[in-house]
């Protein structure tokens, strides 16, 4: 019983990490500190770096919440069938 | 049909709305007062936060700002969508598990103490009536451009309309007109960026649309860095801030809307744990429509701008021009007496000043856009200002009435008498908040944005230690909070206002603007939290459990 609270506890760190080291390497790696290394290429009318500083780090952030709530829902409905 | 005509229809309809959503939905008990009685549909609850979320600022202001500043505009992008990320991941679920009103309630009873609730209270209210005051004063602003009252009648008819919402139905009026003012903002904001997107790059998707060639056959971005280059201006694609100052300022915003008193609460009022998380996903995507076409429409507008103003004759400006120029928003003055206006970085030889509200409240007339548009946006900026500040306004309500009433002056308070007392203080800080708003002090439009240094330097790290770190304690809790705020008063005063000696930008600590000083003081916080727990004794076992319990689904 305890020990499926402490993995299902261990599980979730897992998954933060995971989850927030993505958040950052999109923002602050891409939109900010390797910004000008990612706009020498360009896509269409956008250079890499600017995009995602301006578009696609919001697409990751949303991305990022929802396969969270993926995580996380199977991980609850696995802890609860475990209680009963 | 006449333009205000429209407007008054606009404006009208969407406040009927609005009010006969505060009548169906009237509060009867202080768990509907506070969290909306604790059942909203998550969806809902995510465009209510969406909507709670973004203020007139989002809606007017962003745009035009990164307009002009081009790079540099992507901190408040990326700072206020990747706050919801920590939000959903790192504290929405386990504050809905801990289950009770308000973000003073958690600090209180996770940190076992009522000096830590006071001090939860405090910085509470210091976030929310310097957030609330910017927008009544928003309020008042668009009244007086688009209905063509004087700014203190729009401030008092904002008031009202507020007043009758959110004392009457408490969250759940708040949240159920959040809805509705959600529909109409997105609708006013997205009408004009699809239309503007289309003629110029033949894209129906601005998000797409500027990242294509215009009818020169030449990327918009590339153009438009080009003009820059010509003007003087830096580079529209990469910034004039240094890495360092951007770093800070995008992570200082996004951990301050992760503690922001008035986003969490809305986590509060959704029915179980896995609900939490899901509204804030629905939110970021709700906010995240707005927020990748802002961008766009800085793009746009700024393009439009240059090409229809620069080097070209006075005489021959169109009449939205004249129009702007009444305003004072817009202003021309003919420095080289040529006729023609030279729009340059040079401030010397610079004969025009556009003021970054323009962006988006010209962008239709400028795009020469039917007159029922432009209505709509009048509709949809009230729209942002009154939801955030209802959302605002119940913060501060239930600080009064629940923590400070409550949990800490008269506990045998009856229900009864706790929702009188939260009527009673939201109808106090209405007039206070509308006070503010007709005699703006100097420092609401400096402190708007500092609101969020506030919130990360007093708050984030608290609620973090309290869900993650089980051994933290109420004496490093207290301390941290202290440290944190007080820090990021000091630093904020001292650079905004001139207290403490004052000092420019080469004062800076480590280069550092007040913007993004808030993260340097959340480090603050949670090293100086740290260490006291260290050596203090450990919470009690009471204590310890909750963090447990709060863990688990």
């Amino acid at each position: 019983m305890n020990k499926e609270k402490a993995d299902y506890w261990t599980k979730n760190l897992k998954y933060l990490k995971t989850l927030l080291l993505i958040w950052f390497l999109a923002s602050f790696g891409a939109g900010i500190l390797f910004v000008d290394y990612l706009n020498l290429i360009q896509i269409k009318g956008f250079k890499l770096g600017f995009w995602f500083a301006q578009q696609g780090s919001i697409y990751s952030f949303v991305v990022l919440i929802f396969v969270y709530i993926f995580l996380m829902n199977k991980l609850d409905n696995k802890y609860k069938s475990n209680q009963n | 049909m006449e333009l205000q005509y429209w407007i008054w229809i606009a404006v009208g309809l969407s406040f009927g709305l609005y009010i006969g959503i505060a009548i169906w939905s009237r509060a009867s008990s202080t768990k509907e007062f506070y969290v909306a009685g604790g059942g909203v549909n998550p969806i809902a609850n995510g465009m209510a936060t969406a909507a709670d979320w973004m203020s007139a600022a989002s809606f007017i202001s962003m745009a035009g700002i990164i307009s002009f500043t081009g790079y540099d505009g992507s901190v408040y992008l990326m700072g206020w969508t990747g706050g919801y990320v920590l939000l959903a991941l790192l504290l929405a679920p386990y504050l809905r598990k801990f289950g009770k009103f308000t973000v003073p309630d958690f600090i209180g009873d996770r940190y076992y103490s009522n000096t830590a609730r006071g001090v939860a209270v405090f910085c509470a209210l210091i976030v929310s009536f310097t957030y609330i005051a910017g927008q009544m004063r928003g309020v008042g602003v668009v009244f007086s451009r688009y209905l063509e009252v004087d700014i203190t009648s729009g401030v008092l008819i904002g008031m009202g309309i507020v007043l009758f919402y959110a004392v009457l139905g408490g969250m759940k009026g708040i949240t159920y007109t959040q809805v509705a003012q959600y529909c109409v903002l997105i609708f006013a904001f997205m009408v004009p960026a699809i239309y503007i997107s289309f003629i110029t790059t033949g894209n129906l998707i601005p998000q797409l649309g500027f990242g294509d060639t215009g009818s020169d056959g030449v990327f918009l971005l590339d153009k438009l860095d080009g003009l820059h280059k010509e003007l003087g201006f830096h580079e529209y694609t990469s910034g004039s801030k240094s890495t360092i100052d951007i770093f800070f300022i995008t992570l200082a915003l996004m951990v301050g809307t992760a503690g922001l008193p008035h986003v969490i609460v809305r986590f509060f009022t959704v029915k179980e744990v896995s609900d939490a998380r899901k509204s804030a996903g629905w939110a970021l995507l709700f906010i995240a429509i707005l927020y990748t076409t802002a961008p766009a429409i800085a793009v746009f507008s700024r393009t439009n701008l240059i090409e229809v103003v620069s080097n070209k004759p006075y005489a021959g400006m169109p009449q939205w021009f004249n129009k702007w120029e009444n305003t004072g928003l817009l202003e021309f003055k003919d420095k080289n007496q040529d006729g023609l206006i030279q729009y340059l970085n040079n401030p010397k030889l610079n004969e025009l000043d556009v003021d970054a509200d323009i962006m988006v409240l010209a962008n239709p007339e400028i795009a020469g856009l039917p007159n029922w548009v432009i209505a709509l946006l009048a509709a949809g900026a009230l729209a942002a200002a009154l939801s955030t500040a209802a959302g605002l306004l119940l913060v501060i309500s239930s600080a009064v009435s629940h923590d400070l009433l409550k949990k800490m002056i008269k506990p045998n308070i009856s229900e009864k008498g706790e929702l009188i007392s939260a009527r009673i203080s939201a109808v106090l800080a209405v007039c206070l908040a509308g006070y503010f708003g007709i005699n703006p002090p100097g420092f609401v439009a400096a402190t708007v944005a500092l609101a969020f240094g506030l919130a990360a330097a007093s708050f984030f790290p608290a609620i973090l230690l309290g869900i993650f770190y089980k051994r933290m304690n109420k004496e490093g809790a207290i301390f941290g909070m202290i440290i944190g705020i007080v820090l990021m008063l000091f630093y904020m005063t001292k650079f905004k206002f001139g207290w403490f000696g004052g000092g420019g930008k080469e004062n800076w600590w480590f280069g550092i603007s007040p913007e993004g000083f808030g993260s340097i003081a959340m480090f603050v916080n949670f090293i100086t939290s740290l260490i006291i727990c260290k050596i203090t004794n450990q919470p009690p076992i009471k204590v310890q459990k909750l963090v447990e319990k709060i863990r688990l689904p």
